[in-house]
Formats: structure tokens, C-alpha cells, sequence
């Protein structure tokens, strides 16, 4: 299962490289890790209907994340694309606006990792 | 010669002797000069009632009492001039009547009984009589010119004296009127003094509320960037901690795979020097904070002005997007390398930082909501060296200020954001602590419409 994940730090790879260390080397999970909302909608044309879910955080410099929601809802629709929204405000405003723009999910900064896993390890199933 | 024309003779005397008195009295000021004299001149017509009685009692009949009556005024009159000679006039006077009361006297002496005058004398009287009226005449008009001319100068002299008066009077109004004028001038200083430390007080009570109201505006991205260092650090220690028990297990393996043990200890060793690193990256936030709130210490530091640029603008745009989630900006950022470290008082740069980058997101904004096709929202700072001098630009390519207030932006209380969104201390703020506080200078150069760009120049060494 392909998954996307966006975030402006730069460590957010090595975090879920070691978090999901062990899925990665059973070949259940690949990781794709983009920088900004940019990046992410270039990697997204250049690999379309690999990547199925995405996690992406919303504050982020240039196009935030909810942005990035509104463009991936709109320009991916099939196959359809999980899309997880990670953020360090959780604010009822932010949560109601993700889900407005069809966000699956929605975590909270500091990240409960085994939270994440359940939610994918279901999805996965 | 019978009686009555001696009568009539003294009458016309006292008549005479009557008015010359009272002339005398008036044209030398007697009643004033010499009070006594004159209430005896106004007795002259005594000795005339006295010899009246006489005449009437005794029944003399002599011309020689009239003329004797009249001569007894005469000296009289000289006596008079005589005490009053210190007055020109007066003396002049005397001078006009001695000749003519001598010969009155001679007169008096050469007649006979009968009040004629030896044929004998007759025309050396006659021409003495002609010679001594022309000199009386002369001279009585002599002194009443220098009586008039006293007179004037009197007149004039009293004018003086008036003016003098006057003056006087104008100068004691005068410093009556300087003495009120410094008092009230007195008043309103220490009044304006009053107004003046009021509103130095008021001044630092504003200066302390923008403070926090930017310290308000600062919390939400402070919030926001505190957060990501913690998520970090949580979950690494987290993951360091799997990856340990992890180690263990392999490590109680017969047979041991050496090379993911290395793996993970070389991750875990990582793992803990990014711990290590978002730990700081918070503490310096929280740091930040707290400087931001205090008062300014004053101290002077080597500041990495990329840095600390990097880290306000980040501060700034998480604070605006707080606020306005729907806000999004491009920020460019192009530090110097090798930029030389400048002696500075680094919250104080930070909150003119803040302050430019705040004042650049709203411009932006403000030109995004008017929904211009294609416009990219961007704020831009750099930074560069300049012999002696570092630069930090700030852009960005929001509406712009016009050329009327732009004049204006660095006066405190200007601003042109709606009321309660600015306190118009900002720009002034940073102008104070550019400027005074490290002899630096901020200038603005703008485009309506296009974009707007403060250019900060800083000396790297502060002198003295």
C-alpha cells in the first residue's frame, strides 16, 4: 500500500521511516514523504493511481494542506484517495473544514503513532 | 486846595495801590511765594482808611498825604519784590520800579506844602518823570516777557514731569503685567510638564499593550510551532525506545544478525540527537516568547540575523494563518552566507522583524482578497553584507503604500488598518529601536499596487 505523506519537516521522514520500520521491511507499506502542498500535487501526476492514502499536515508555507485536500478531491477522484489530515491545531474549525472538504481523518500533533497504525492496518484489511 | 481833592487824591492812591497790589499779588504768585506778605499787600487800605480819619479828624488838607500814602506803597511794593528776588521777574520788577519810587520820593521830598514843585526843578523833574516811566514801562513789559517765558519752561517742565509720571506709572503696570505673565507662563509649564510625564506614562503603557497584543498575535504560531518539535520528540523517544527492546531481543538470539543491530543503534543514536535538537528548537521558542514579553534588557549580543529573520518569519506567518486559516503565502528567503554576526539586542530585531513581516502578510492578503487572477502572495526577506553594514530586505508584493502615507508610516499612532486591528505603534517602535537603539536606519520604498520593500541597514559593530 502506497502511502503519502506531507509535511514542511524535514524529519517527519525519518519518523515514519523507524515508526514503521518493520511494515516497510515486510513490504506491507511504501512511503512517499513531499515537503510541501507542491510537491505533493507533482508527485501525485507523476505517480497517478499509485497512492492510495495520504497524510498531510495543514499548516504549511505556500499551499496548505486543506488546499492540497480541495486539489486532490477534485483532480483524483478514481481510484479514490484515503486522505488523513494531521495538524497541530485541534481546533473544532480546522476539524470541521477538512471534513467539509472530504478528509477521511483527521490526528492531532504529537502523532500517536499506534493510533496511525490501527487506522491503517484497518484500512489495509 | 480844599478837602475833598485831598479825598479824592487818596482814594485814587488807595485805588491805585489797591490794584497794583493785587497785580502784584497775580503776576508773582504771591498767595504761593509769600503768603504773609501778600495777606498784608491786601491790607493796603489801611494806612489810606487810617489817614482818611485823619484828614477828617485833623482836618488836614495837604496834597502831601495822598502822594506820602502812595510812596508808603511803593516801598512796600519794593519791600515785597525785594524778599521775592530770587525770582527773575521779581527782580526785574524791582529794577523797573527803584528808579521810579525815588523819584516819587524826591518828589515828595522838593514839594512844597502846597503840593507844588519849585519852577526851579520843573524841568529836570519833567525829564526825569519821562525817563523814569519809559524805564518802568520798559521793564514791566521785560518781565512779563520773562514771566512768559517762565512760564513755558514751567509749562514744558511740568509736561516732563508728567511724561516721567506716566512712564512710571506704564513701568510699574509693565512689571505688574511681567510679574502675572511669568506667573501664568510658570503655570502652564508645570501643567504642560504634567501633560508631558502623563503621556510619557501613557506612551509606555501603549508601548507595553503593543507588546502584548503582538505577544497575543505570537502565542497561536508559538502554539503551532511548539507543537511539531514535541511531536518530534515524543514520538522519537518512543520509537527509540521499540527499537532498544528490539535490540535486546536480537540480541538474545543464538544466532545474532550483526549488521540491523549496528542499524539500529546508529538509529537510536540518531534518534537521540533529534530528540536533543526539537528539544532546543522548543526551549528557543519558548525562550523567544519570553523575551518578546519583557522589557528590553538593553544587552547587546552577536545575533545571526538569517537566523533570527528565518525564525520571526516563520513566527509571523503561523501567527497570521492562526487567525485567517483560508491566508496562504509564499515565503522566500535568501540569506547571505557567511553573513557576519552583528552586535545587537536580539528581541528587539525580532519584534521589528515581526512587525515587518506582519504589516508584509497583511498587505498581501489584503491584495489576495481582492481576487486578482493569478496572484501569488509572497514575502521575501534577504539579507546581505554591505562594507560595514548588513542589510535585511523585507518585500513583499502586497498593495503597496502610497506616496502620502508613506510619509507617515514610521509616526507613532499612524495607522491605516481598521480600528482596534493596529495601535500605529509598530513602525514607530521599530523605527526607535532601529535607529536609537543600534544607530541603524529603516527606510521604505513602495509601489501602489506592486509591492512594498523596508530596507533595514545595521552596523555590524556598534561604536563606542
Amino acid at each position: 500500500m502506497q502511502i503519502l505523506v506531507v509535511d514542511d519537516e524535514t524529519d517527519v521522514r525519518d519518523l515514519f521511516q523507524q515508526r514503521f520500520r518493520r511494515e516497510i521491511r515486510n513490504g506491507e507499506l511504501q512511503f512517499n514523504f513531499a515537503f510541501s502542498g507542491e510537491e505533493a500535487l507533482g508527485f501525485l501526476r507523476a505517480h497517478h493511481s499509485e497512492v492510495l492514502i495520504i497524510l498531510s499536515d495543514i499548516n504549511m508555507p505556500g499551499m496548505s494542506g486543506l488546499e492540497l485536500l480541495g486539489y486532490v478531491k477534485e483532480e483524483f477522484e478514481m481510484p479514490p484517495t484515503t486522505m488523513m489530515m494531521i495538524t497541530a491545531y485541534g481546533d473544532d474549525e480546522s476539524y470541521r473544514q477538512a471534513m467539509a472538504l472530504g478528509a477521511n481523518d483527521f490526528l492531532v500533533k504529537p502523532l500517536d503513532f499506534s493510533v496511525l497504525k490501527s487506522k491503517l492496518s484497518q484500512l489495509n484489511s | 486846595m480844599n478837602q475833598s481833592a485831598v479825598y479824592g487824591e487818596l482814594l485814587f492812591s488807595a485805588l491805585i495801590a489797591a490794584g497794583i497790589g493785587r497785580g502784584l499779588s497775580k503776576f508773582l504768585d504771591l498767595p504761593r511765594r509769600l503768603p504773609r506778605w501778600n495777606r498784608l499787600l491786601s491790607y493796603l487800605w489801611v494806612p489810606a482808611a487810617v489817614l482818611f480819619l485823619a484828614i477828617a479828624i485833623f482836618k488836614l488838607r495837604s496834597p502831601l498825604i495822598g502822594e506820602g500814602y502812595f510812596l508808603l506803597v511803593l516801598v512796600l511794593l519794593l519791600a515785597v519784590l525785594l524778599a521775592v528776588r530770587y525770582h527773575r521777574p521779581a527782580r526785574t520788577l524791582l529794577f523797573a520800579m527803584a528808579p521810579f519810587v525815588l523819584y516819587k520820593a524826591l518828589e515828595l521830598l522838593l514839594e512844597e506844602p502846597d503840593g507844588k514843585l519849585p519852577k526851579a526843578y520843573d524841568a529836570f523833574m519833567d525829564t526825569t518823570r519821562y525817563f523814569v516811566l519809559i524805564w518802568l514801562i520798559t521793564f514791566v513789559f521785560i518781565a512779563r516777557s520773562q514771566k512768559k517765558t517762565l512760564e513755558k519752561e514751567r509749562l514744558v517742565r511740568e509736561e516732563e514731569e508728567k511724561a516721567k509720571r506716566l512712564i512710571e506709572i506704564q513701568n510699574v503696570e509693565l512689571e505688574r503685567l511681567v510679574v502675572e505673565r511669568t506667573a501664568a507662563l510658570t503655570t502652564q509649564a508645570e501643567e504642560l510638564r504634567g501633560a508631558l510625564t502623563e503621556l510619557r506614562t501613557t506612551q509606555a503603557q501603549l508601548v507595553q499593550s503593543e507588546k502584548m497584543a503582538s505577544l497575543g498575535e505570537l502565542t497561536a504560531g508559538i502554539a503551532h510551532e511548539i507543537q511539531n518539535p514535541l511531536n518530534f520528540v515524543n514520538n522519537f523517544a518512543d520509537v527509540s525506545v521499540e527499537m532498544l527492546s528490539e535490540l535486546r531481543e536480537e540480541q538474545a538470539r543464538p544466532e545474532r544478525d550483526l549488521a540491523l543491530e549496528a542499524e539500529l543503534l546508529s538509529d537510536i543514536s540518531q534518534n537521540l540527537q533529534k530528540i536533543h535538537h526539537h528539544g532546543q528548537r522548543a526551549a528557543s521558542i519558548v525562550k523567544g516568547m519570553l523575551e518578546h514579553s519583557r522589557a528590553s534588557t538593553g544587552e547587546r549580543q552577536p545575533i545571526d540575523l538569517n537566523h533570527l529573520a528565518d525564525e520571526y518569519l516563520r513566527l509571523a506567518y503561523q501567527g497570521l494563518r492562526a487567525k485567517d486559516k483560508s491566508f496562504n503565502a509564499t515565503l522566500v528567503t535568501d540569506f547571505a552566507a557567511n553573513l557576519p554576526q552583528v552586535e545587537a539586542i536580539g528581541p528587539d530585531l525580532g519584534r521589528v522583524l515581526l512587525n515587518l513581516f506582519s504589516n508584509g502578510f497583511y498587505a498581501v492578503r489584503q491584495r489576495q482578497l481582492r481576487g486578482e487572477a493569478g496572484y501569488a502572495p509572497t514575502v521575501s526577506v534577504s539579507t546581505a553584507r554591505q562594507g560595514d553594514e548588513v542589510e535585511i530586505r523585507v518585500r513583499d508584493n502586497g498593495m503597496g503604500i502610497p506616496e502620502a502615507v508613506r510619509q507617515k508610516i514610521f509616526q507613532p499612532f499612524f495607522t491605516t488598518k481598521p480600528s482596534g486591528e493596529g495601535t500605529g505603534l509598530g513602525l514607530s517602535l521599530s523605527y526607535d529601536i532601529v535607529t536609537k537603539g543600534h544607530s541603524g536606519s529603516i527606510t521604505v520604498n513602495s509601489q501602489e499596487g506592486k509591492y512594498t520593500e523596508f530596507l533595514i541597514s545595521l552596523p555590524i559593530h556598534q561604536a563606542g
